[in-house]
């Protein structure tokens, strides 16, 4: 019987490019990757989650050497600045390949490094510094076979008026690809990245991590925007800390794949540090999405606010668990955790669970959650003014994402997803 | 010329009996007044005409221009051109007033391009003095009472239906607010506009003329007639109509004998 281990192997590992410390990096990941289990979802992690279900030899690595997509990349670049607007830096990887990097003249003025890991001597905890060891065989695999880590360094003080974005494509049918970002923002300094994944109609496997590394005082605020194909399988890892002062605002834009997942570590390890997290999804035929969040308190006076709000139609189904856990040396923790769900067919399903370790009695928690169908007294308010069915559906549904989409980070790239949203919802309401 | 009649309509709420055949005729350009105490039926009444979930309709008919607005969904009696103002109207999370009244006005086919549908919202906010701004904002959403209600009365302005049910359109608004959503109502029967206006205080007659004025007492009208039934109503209270039925009394009296 065909094992993934079989084509995902040290001898894959070793065959890509990069300076000495990476691939070393890659080899022990990959004899890690040999003996590790796929997760089962009897852990708490992956309760839930379809998992057992993932058929992982149906995926082909990217194959080493060069690729045609940098033809590909340009096109996207044109198509992107339209709906985003300026941006300091564009990264583009396909189909696994670092592809292009730009930076304009004003943003490398003011310090922004954009710096693919793959011939650098190593930069101190570029990979694996927030992360640490990785929990599962996902991190695993993602450490053995990322084949084009970049770094964003953003150094102190400086301040960058335009989102950073890196655009990650995949485009060949069955591939697996596992982009690695690290973003580190120094003392005092403020930038916002975009982390998009995109892929085609067919069958792709896509494990991103994303480290995130917020100064003292500085303030990121970070996007990831999962627009993958129908057919796709998304397995993605943020984890964070963020120093005393410092500001970092992550969000999570999920309206692709056919199973995707995303796991959002946030760890406030200095005095009056905030990690706020939002969400907002939308599934719908037979798509699962899978959110795992952890809002991690370990230092006095820091705040985490919580806001996922999703949809779910058709026969979708969303998952979502999050834990708050406030450490014995966090007093004057102001930590909140909020998710809402709409059911917008019958045959839909939705979890909620939310969680609380707290070791300290000066704290301030809350978490709350909703899951339900769309208000009756709702539509029927509407539709007394004359509002036809299908357009007060409508209404509603981009009402009920109204306030998280003005919470997401990055709000310039985030206003473009009422129109996914609304394609979402379909021309039929 | 519009006209609203609802014959013998008896509905349930929650399985319990409310409404117990109500009859009732608005021609356009009248105003008429529905006023009882409190469990009444008189919101019931509102509700089953506009179509709110969770009523009953066991008997009767309310026919809008010949056509039962009992069969219509609550959009198509909308369309139909019956228009209800909330007793509390409905907070309804991100939706914009702006957007609401757009929507509306594209499916009745006044498709407004966006200019002229600012103009008409800014001259009627004006009328009524209401905040611009109130347009903008979603739907009732953490507004005052009185500023709902003058929303309410914005729509109605702006929607133009045939028939109006307003369920105590006062009730939340100060003398101010209240002579400016009346003088806006009372301009509207030149446009052909039938008022049922439904109170529980005289205080809303004191600032628009009733043509006609019903006293619904245990869900029946009980007694009809002009202006001066509500000066009666002040002086005596709705004591006076309180009082079972002829036939109920005789039932209660053969049952304790």
């Amino acid at each position: 019987m065909p094992d993934f281990r079989d084509v995902f192997s040290v001898a894959y590992a070793a065959g890509l490019d990069g300076a000495g410390w990476l691939q070393q990096r890659r080899l022990e990941a990959a004899e890690a990757v040999g003996t590790a289990e796929l997760p089962s979802a009897a852990e708490e992690e992956w309760r839930y989650s379809p998992v057992a279900k993932l058929s992982l030899e149906a995926y082909l690595p990217a194959p080493s050497g060069g690729t045609n997509g940098a033809a590909g990349a340009g096109d996207l670049l044109g198509s992107l600045r339209d709906r985003w607007g300026v941006l300091s830096a564009l990264v583009v990887t396909f189909d696994g390949h670092l592809v292009s990097t730009q930076i304009t003249p004003a943003a490398a003025a003011a310090g922004l490094a954009v710096r693919p890991l793959g011939d650098e001597p190593e930069p101190a905890g570029a990979l694996g510094g927030v992360l640490g060891e990785p929990s599962d065989v996902f991190g695993l695999m993602n450490d053995a076979f990322c084949s084009a880590p970049v770094l964003l360094e953003i150094p102190r003080g400086a301040r960058l008026t335009d989102p950073v974005a890196v655009v990650n494509v995949v485009s060949a049918p069955s591939l697996a690809v596992f982009p690695r970002l690290s973003v580190v923002v120094g003392d005092g300094a403020e930038a916002q990245v975009v982390n998009a994944f995109l892929s085609g109609p067919q069958e792709a496997f896509v494990v991103p991590v994303a480290e995130l590394t917020v100064g003292p005082a500085a303030r990121l605020q970070y996007l990831t925007l999962q627009e993958l194909g129908p057919q796709a399988v998304g397995i993605e890892q943020t984890a964070a800390t963020v120093a005393s002062q410092g500001h970092l605002a992550i969000g999570l834009a999920a309206v692709g794949g056919g199973y995707a997942r995303s796991r959002v570590d946030c760890t406030l390890s200095g005095r009056g540090a905030t990690g706020d997290m939002s969400a907002m999804y939308f599934g719908d035929r037979d798509q699962v999405l899978d959110f795992r969040t952890f809002q991690n308190h370990s230092a006095p006076d820091t705040n985490s606010n919580l806001l996922f709000v999703g949809a779910v139609e058709d026969r979708a189904r969303s998952i979502y668990s999050g834990l708050i856990r406030v450490g014995p040396e966090a007093r004057g923790t102001d930590a909140q955790q909020t998710n809402r769900i709409l059911k917008l067919s019958e045959g839909v399903w939705a979890d909620s669970v939310p969680n609380l370790e707290i070791e300290n009695n000066d704290v301030r928690c809350a978490h709350a959650s909703s899951v339900g169908p769309i208000d009756e007294d709702h539509r029927f308010y509407l539709e007394s003014r004359g509002v036809p069915p299908d357009v007060a559906e409508r209404l509603i549904v981009e009402g009920f994402f109204g306030e998280v989409r003005g919470r997401l980070p990055v709000q310039s790239v985030a206003a473009g997803l009422d129109e996914v949203v609304r394609a979402k919802i379909g021309p039929g309401r | 010329m519009s006209q609203l009649s609802v014959e013998g309509l008896a509905a349930n709420a929650a399985g319990e009996a409310i409404l117990h055949g109500v009859d009732l005729q608005v021609s356009a350009g009248e105003v008429h007044a529905v006023m009882g105490p409190n469990g009444c039926g008189k919101s019931t009444l509102a509700h089953v005409l506009a179509g709110r979930h969770g009523y009953t309709v066991t008997a009767g008919r309310a026919l809008l221009d010949g056509r039962d607005l009992l069969t219509l969904s609550p959009f198509e009696r909308a369309r139909a051109g019956l228009f209800l103002a909330m007793q509390y109207p409905t907070e309804v999370p991100g939706v914009k007033l702006l957007d609401v009244l757009g929507a509306s006005l594209r499916a009745a086919g006044r498709s407004p391009v966006a200019a002229d549908l600012e103009a008409l919202l800014s001259t009627e906010a004006e009328r009524l003095s209401v905040p611009a701004a109130l347009l903008e904002r979603a739907v009732n959403v953490d507004l005052s009472g009185g500023e709902q209600k003058r929303g309410e009365a914005l729509q109605l302005a702006v929607l133009r239906p045939r028939i109006a049910v307003l369920d105590e359109i006062d009730s939340g608004l100060d003398v101010d607010a209240l002579r400016a959503v009346a003088r806006r109502i009372e301009e509207a029967p030149t446009e052909g506009l039938g008022v049922l206006a439904i109170t529980h205080y005289t205080r809303l007659l004191g600032v628009l003329r009733a043509d006609r004025v019903h006293i619904m007492i245990r869900g029946r009208i009980v007694a009809s007639g002009g202006p001066e039934l509500a000066d009666e109503l002040e002086r005596t209270g709705y004591e006076r109509w309180d009082r079972p039925a002829p036939a109920e009394v005789a039932v209660k009296l053969g049952r304790s004998f």
